[in-house]
C-alpha cells in the first residue's frame, strides 16, 4: 500500500517516525508517593518531592517499572536489566526541579515490534526504537490572570512511557493504524489507557520526505504534541506536502520543530528559542541505576494477557473468523472480551456477523461504545443460539434485536412474550398452506400450470398469514409438494 | 558554670545521668554563650525557646528513667543547610533567606529524636561551596582561634564554618556539619576539632539542601572522638526516602574507640606529599606516623597514582551536579524573586540576585561542563577518572587498614587571603577530595599547632564502611597527640 505524493518532479514517499507519550497507569507518581488521579483540584497531588522542595529526593516507583517491562512485553521487545535515569536540564515555569528526570542512554526497553492490521486485511511490521520512561511536566495556565500564568503541578511527576518508532512508516494511513494498534495493546496490557483526549496519549510526529525508490534519508521535522490519530494522519499529509513544495522549488528542508494548527490545516514552525536548549542530559547522581533479574521478566511474563495478535490468530485459526473480521474484533481489548463472551457456545462466525454488522452499527446510531451497550453479550449469543435451533427466523431475530436495544431484556423472553416462535409443526404450516391456496385459486393454477417463480409470492402469502413464524424452508417444501408434486 | 569548652558530649552525659547538672542548665549556659559570642557570626539563626523547650523535655524524660542515650539533652548547633521544620533554613543564601521547611531532615530529625537539643542553625558558605566561610550571604564567619602575637582574623574554613566556630568558641557542645570535598575534615582542622564524613550513603540526603548530590555527606564536629561516634551513632540510619543510603546498619563505633592501635597497618600516601606545602604540615605528618609506630602499627609506604587528578575530577563532577541541583532556586514556588518583564527575565533577575559570586561561578562551570561537545570531555572523562581513583584506594585497603594524611595544606588563613584567587582557595581541599570522590569515611583528628600557635589536623580515611577501624586508629592518634590548646 504505497502512499505517493505526485510532485512537478515525480512521485515523493514519506517516510515517518512515531513517539508517543503514553502515561503509564500507576497508583502514584514516578518519584513520589501522591496520587496519579485524573481531575484533582489545581495542586491537589503534589507532594513535596513533586515541587522540589529543597532536599527534596527521588525514589523510583517499582510500579512504573513493571508497567515499563509489561509494555516491552507486549512489544515484543528487548527488556534491558539494567537501565539508567538521567536529567535533561531545562527552565520552565511548570518544571519545578529545573530538569525532567528521564532515561537516555539506557532506556528500560530496547527494540521491539508493532505489526499493523492494514484496512486490506493484510499487516506489515513496524519496527519499535525503544521505550523509556519519564517524568511529565505541571500544566501552565495562561489564561486566568491578565498579567500572571498560574502552575498546577497535579501532572509534574506523573509517569509517562516515551515509544519511539523506526521510521518504518510510510502512510498516513498506517501512522493511524500504528497508533490504534499500539493504543489496542497498551489497553490490553493496563498499562495506559489510552485517551488521547485526557491527553494520557500524545505523539510527536517525524516527517521527512523522498524520492519515490530512493534510500537515502532526507532532513526531518518534528510535528509535536499531536493529540488525536485524525490529526496525527492530517499532520502529516500537509507536512508532507509542504516539504515536497520546498524541496521541489528548489528549497532545503530544515531540520526544526513545528505545531500542527488543525483548525487552519498546517504546520507552523516554533520560534527557534523554543526549541534550541542544550539539555545537558547527565545520570541523576539521586538515583541509583535500575537493575533486575530474570525472574522479575518471568513474573511479569506470566501476568501478560493474551494480545491482539495472538487473539486474531485465535479466532482466524480456531474460530474460522476471515482475517477482517478478525482484526475488527480484536482492535479494542472490549470487544474482543464481549465477542468471545457473546459467541461461547455458539456458532461464532454468525456471532461475528452480528457484532460487526448489526451491533456496531446500532451502537453507532445511538453513539454509544460496545462497553454501554444495551445489548448484553450473553444476551448477543442467545439470539444466534434461537437462530441456531430454529425457534426464530433470521428476519424475525432482526425484530427481536431491534426490540433487545430498546428494552435490553433476553431474546428468549422477547420470543416468548410476543409469540415470535417459529412454527415448526407440519400440521399447523399446512394447514395455513391449504388456506391459503384455497384462497387464491387463479395463482395456484397458474404455478401449476408451470410457472414455477410464482411459487415465491405463495411462500410470501403464508410467511404474511403466519406474521412471518412459520418456518420458511417448511413452507417452501410443502407448496412445492402441494402444488407442483 | 566552668569554662564551656570543657564539656564534651560524653561528660555531659554522664553528669546529666548523674543528676550533677540538667540539660535546662547546660542548654541556657549555652545560649547564654551563643548570644555573647556572636561576634563570631557562627549562628545565622538562633532557636533559644525551641532549644529550652527541648532541654526540659529531655530533662522530664530523664526524670521518668527514659533517657535516650548519650545525645540526649546535649545542645548542638545545626549546619542551616539542614531543613528544619518551622525553623528558617537558608543555605547561607539570599535566594532561600525567607525559607521556612514544613519538614525535618533526616538527619536533624533523627538528633532531634535522640534527644539532641538544637540551639540554632549555623552559618557556612553560600550552598556549602566554600572553603573558608567566606561566601555566606549572612557574612563570614571568623574563627576563634587567633595567631599568637597578631590580631588577624582568620577564617575557620568552610564549608562548615559556623558549625566549628561555634563548637571551638564554646557556643555548643558540638554541631553538625556537611562535607562535599572537605566541608566538614577542613575547618575542623582549622579550629582544633574532630571532624568526621562517614561513607557516603550513611546519612541520609534527604532534607539536606544538596549541593553535588553523589558527595555530599553529613557528619559530626565535636572535640573529641569519641563524641564524633557518639554523634555519628545519632545521625546515620538507613533511609528509604534517599536511594543512596546505605541499607547496614552502623556499627558500634563509640566501643571502636576504646581499642588500640596495635597491630593496624597504616599507610601513607607518597602522592599526598605536595611542593610547597609548609613544613610544619610534614613534620606533623611524620610525627603522626612516628606516634602510630610507638603504638605498635606499622608503617608502609603506599601509592595512590590517581591522586593528583583528584582535585580537578571534583571541580568537575561537584559544580556539574550543582549546576542542575540548584535549577530548582528559580523564584517560582518559594525563596527570593524578583520578577521581571517575562519568565526568563524573572528567572535571570531572581538568580542573578540571588545567588552569590561563588555559587554563581559554580553553577557556570557546571554548565560548562555538561554542555554538548563538553560533556565527553570533562564529566565523562572526571566520572572515569573517579573510578580510577576508588579502585586506588580498593586496592591500597587490601594491604593496609587506614590512610594517614594531613588534612590541610595551610593551618587557618587570614580573612581576605585567597579571595580573589578562586583555584589557590580550591586547594584548600587537596586532601580532603579524594575520599570524598571515593565516598570513603575520613576524619580529622587534631595533631598539634604550627609556629603562629595555630591547630593543624591529621586525616585517616578507611575503605569503604570500615568506621570502626576508622574510630578506633583515630581515639589512638587523639591519646598520642593529646592535643590540649585552646584558641
Amino acid at each position: 500500500m504505497t502512499h505517493l505524493i505526485q510532485g512537478e518532479t515525480g512521485d515523493w514517499e514519506v517516510v515517518i517516525g512515531l513517539e508517543v507519550h503514553a502515561q503509564a497507569i500507576t497508583k502514584s507518581k514516578l518519584f513520589s508517593g501522591a496520587p496519579t488521579t485524573f481531575g484533582a483540584g489545581p495542586n491537589e497531588n503534589v507532594s513535596l518531592v513533586d515541587a522540589a522542595m529543597p532536599g527534596m529526593l527521588p525514589v523510583i516507583n517499582e510500579m512504573a517499572i513493571e508497567q515499563a517491562v509489561r509494555t516491552g512485553l507486549g512489544l515484543r521487545a528487548a527488556i534491558n536489566k539494567y537501565s539508567v535515569f538521567e536529567r535533561k536540564n531545562y527552565f520552565y515555569a511548570d518544571l519545578p526541579q529545573g530538569y525532567q528526570i528521564s532515561q537516555y542512554q539506557h532506556p528500560v526497553v530496547g527494540e521491539g515490534t508493532v505489526t499493523l492490521d492494514l484496512a486490506d486485511g493484510s499487516t506489515r511490521d513496524v519496527g519499535i526504537e525503544r521505550l523509556h520512561l519519564e517524568q511529565d511536566a505541571g500544566k501552565s495556565i495562561h489564561d486566568q490572570d491578565p498579567k500572571r500564568s498560574m502552575i498546577d503541578l497535579n501532572r509534574a511527576g506523573v509517569v509517562l512511557m516515551e515509544i519511539v518508532s523506526k521510521p518504518d512508516i510510510r502512510s498516513p494511513e498506517e501512522a493511524g493504524a500504528y497508533l490504534r494498534k499500539l493504543r489496542a495493546i497498551l489497553r490490553y496490557l493496563g498499562t495506559c489507557d489510552g485517551n488521547m483526549e485526557e491527553g494520557s496519549m500524545r505523539a510527536d510526529v517525524n516527517v521527512s520526505v523522498r524520492p519515490k525508490g530512493a534510500d537515502e534519508l532526507r532532513t526531518r521535522v518534528e510535528v509535536k504534541n499531536v493529540n488525536s490519530v485524525r490529526f496525527v494522519m492530517q499532520a502529516i499529509e500537509v507536512e508532507a506536502e509542504r516539504q515536497v513544495g520546498v524541496w521541489e522549488d528548489g528549497g532545503e528542508v530544515v531540520q526544526e520543530t513545528r505545531l500542527f494548527d488543525p483548525n487552519k490545516g498546517e504546520t507552523r514552525a516554533m520560534r527557534t528559542k523554543e526549541f534550541a536548549h542544550d539539555y545537558r542530559y547527565f545520570p541523576d547522581p539521586d538515583l541509583l541505576p535500575v537493575r533486575f533479574d530474570d525472574d522479575f521478566i518471568e513474573r511479569i511474563k506470566a501476568t501478560l494477557p493474551e494480545l491482539p495478535d495472538e487473539k486474531k490468530n485465535r479466532f482466524i485459526n480456531d474460530m474460522g473468523l476471515s482475517a477482517y473480521d478478525a482484526g475488527v474484533l480484536v482492535a479494542d481489548r472490549e470487544t474482543a472480551t464481549y465477542f468471545e463472551e457473546a459467541a461461547d457456545g455458539r456458532d461464532a462466525k454468525t456471532v461475528a456477523n452480528w457484532l460487526t454488522t448489526n451491533l456496531f452499527g446500532a451502537l453507532n446510531k445511538l453513539g454509544k461504545d460496545i462497553g454501554e451497550s444495551p445489548v448484553s453479550a450473553g444476551h448477543l449469543g442467545e439470539l444466534v443460539g434461537l437462530i441456531k435451533d430454529e425457534t426464530i427466523s433470521t428476519k424475525i431475530a432482526k425484530d427481536v434485536f431491534e426490540e433487545m436495544l430498546k428494552t435490553s431484556k433476553a431474546p428468549g423472553d422477547i420470543v416468548e412474550e410476543k409469540g415470535l416462535k417459529q412454527i415448526t409443526d407440519t400440521g399447523a404450516i399446512e394447514a395455513i398452506v391449504d388456506q391459503v391456496i384455497a384462497d387464491n385459486p387463479d395463482q395456484a393454477a397458474d404455478v401449476r400450470g408451470g410457472n414455477d417463480k410464482a411459487i415465491g409470492w405463495f411462500v410470501g402469502q403464508v410467511m404474511k398469514a403466519s406474521q412471518g413464524k412459520a418456518n420458511p424452508g417448511q413452507v417452501n417444501g410443502l407448496l412445492r409438494s402441494k402444488l407442483l408434486g | 558554670m566552668s569554662d564551656l569548652r570543657d564539656w564534651t558530649i560524653a561528660t555531659a552525659s554522664d553528669a546529666m545521668e548523674k543528676g550533677e547538672v540538667s540539660s535546662v542548665e547546660l542548654t541556657d549556659a549555652f545560649i547564654a554563650a551563643m548570644e555573647a559570642g556572636r561576634t563570631l557570626n557562627a549562628f545565622i539563626t538562633e532557636t533559644p525557646e525551641l532549644a529550652r523547650e527541648r532541654a526540659a523535655a529531655s530533662d522530664e524524660r530523664r526524670k521518668n528513667g527514659d533517657a535516650r542515650g548519650p545525645m540526649d539533652g546535649i545542645p548542638i548547633g545545626m549546619k542551616d543547610l539542614f531543613c528544619t521544620e518551622g525553623v528558617k533554613t537558608t543555605a547561607a543564601s539570599h535566594i532561600l533567606d525567607n525559607f521556612v521547611p514544613t519538614y525535618e531532615s533526616t538527619v536533624s530529625g533523627n538528633l532531634r529524636d535522640a534527644g539532641a537539643v538544637m540551639l540554632g542553625k549555623t552559618n557556612l558558605d553560600e550552598f556549602a561551596m566554600g572553603s573558608a566561610n567566606i561566601t555566606s550571604y549572612f557574612g563570614s564567619v571568623k574563627n576563634p582561634w587567633t595567631p599568637e602575637g597578631a590580631n588577624a582574623n582568620l577564617v575557620p574554613g568552610g564549608s562548615s564554618g559556623g558549625s566549628v566556630a561555634a563548637v571551638s568558641g564554646g557556643l555548643a557542645i558540638a554541631a553538625t556539619g556537611t562535607d562535599t570535598g572537605g566541608s566538614i575534615r577542613q575547618p575542623a582542622s582549622f579550629t582544633g576539632l574532630v571532624g568526621m564524613k562517614p561513607t557516603y550513603g550513611r546519612c541520609s540526603r534527604w532534607g539536606t539542601v544538596a549541593f553535588a548530590s553523589s558527595l555530599d555527606q553529613a557528619g559530626p564536629l565535636t572535640r573529641t572522638v569519641e563524641d564524633a561516634a557518639i554523634m555519628l551513632q545519632a545521625m546515620a540510619s538507613h533511609d528509604p526516602k534517599d536511594s543512596t543510603s546505605l541499607p547496614m546498619v552502623l556499627p558500634d563505633c563509640r566501643a571502636a574507640c576504646t581499642r588500640d592501635a596495635k597491630g593496624l597497618r597504616v599507610g601513607i600516601p607518597k602522592e599526598y606529599t605536595l611542593d610547597g606545602m609548609p613544613e610544619e604540615i610534614q613534620k606533623l605528618w611524620n610525627q603522626g606516623a612516628q606516634w602510630f609506630k610507638e603504638m605498635g602499627a606499622e608503617i608502609v609506604e603506599v601509592s595512590l597514582p590517581h591522586t593528583k587528578y583528584a582535585l580537578p575530577t571534583y571541580y568537575i563532577v561537584a559544580p556539574a551536579e550543582a549546576s542542575s541541583n540548584l535549577a530548582r532556586y528559580d523564584g517560582v514556588r518559594y525563596g527570593f524573586r524578583k520578577d521581571g518583564a517575562s519568565l526568563d527575565e524573572m528567572y535571570e533577575l531572581t538568580r542573578g540576585e540571588g545567588f552569590g559570586a561563588e555559587v554563581q561561578r559554580r553553577v557556570l562551570i557546571g554548565t560548562y561542563v555538561l554542555s554538548a561537545g563538553y560533556y565527553d570531555a570533562y564529566y565523562v572523562k572526571a566520572q572515569q577518572v573517579r573510578t580510577l581513583i576508588a579502585e586506588d584506594f580498593k586496592k591500597i585497603f587490601a594491604d593496609v587498614d587506614v590512610l594517614l594524611t594531613p588534612t590541610a595544606p595551610s593551618a587557618a588563613f587570614a580573612e581576605g587571603d585567597k579571595m580573589d584567587d578562586p583555584i589557590a582557595m580550591y586547594l584548600n581541599d587537596v586532601f580532603t577530595v579524594p575520599a570524598s570522590l571515593a565516598g570513603l569515611p575520613a576524619i580529622s583528628v587534631p595533631g598539634g599547632v604550627d609556629k603562629d600557635g595555630l591547630p593543624l589536623g591529621l586525616q585517616l580515611i578507611t575503605g569503604v564502611c570500615q568506621e570502626e577501624t576508622l574510630f578506633r586508629a583515630a581515639s589512638a592518634l587523639e591519646m598520642a597527640a593529646g592535643f590540649e590548646a585552646r584558641p
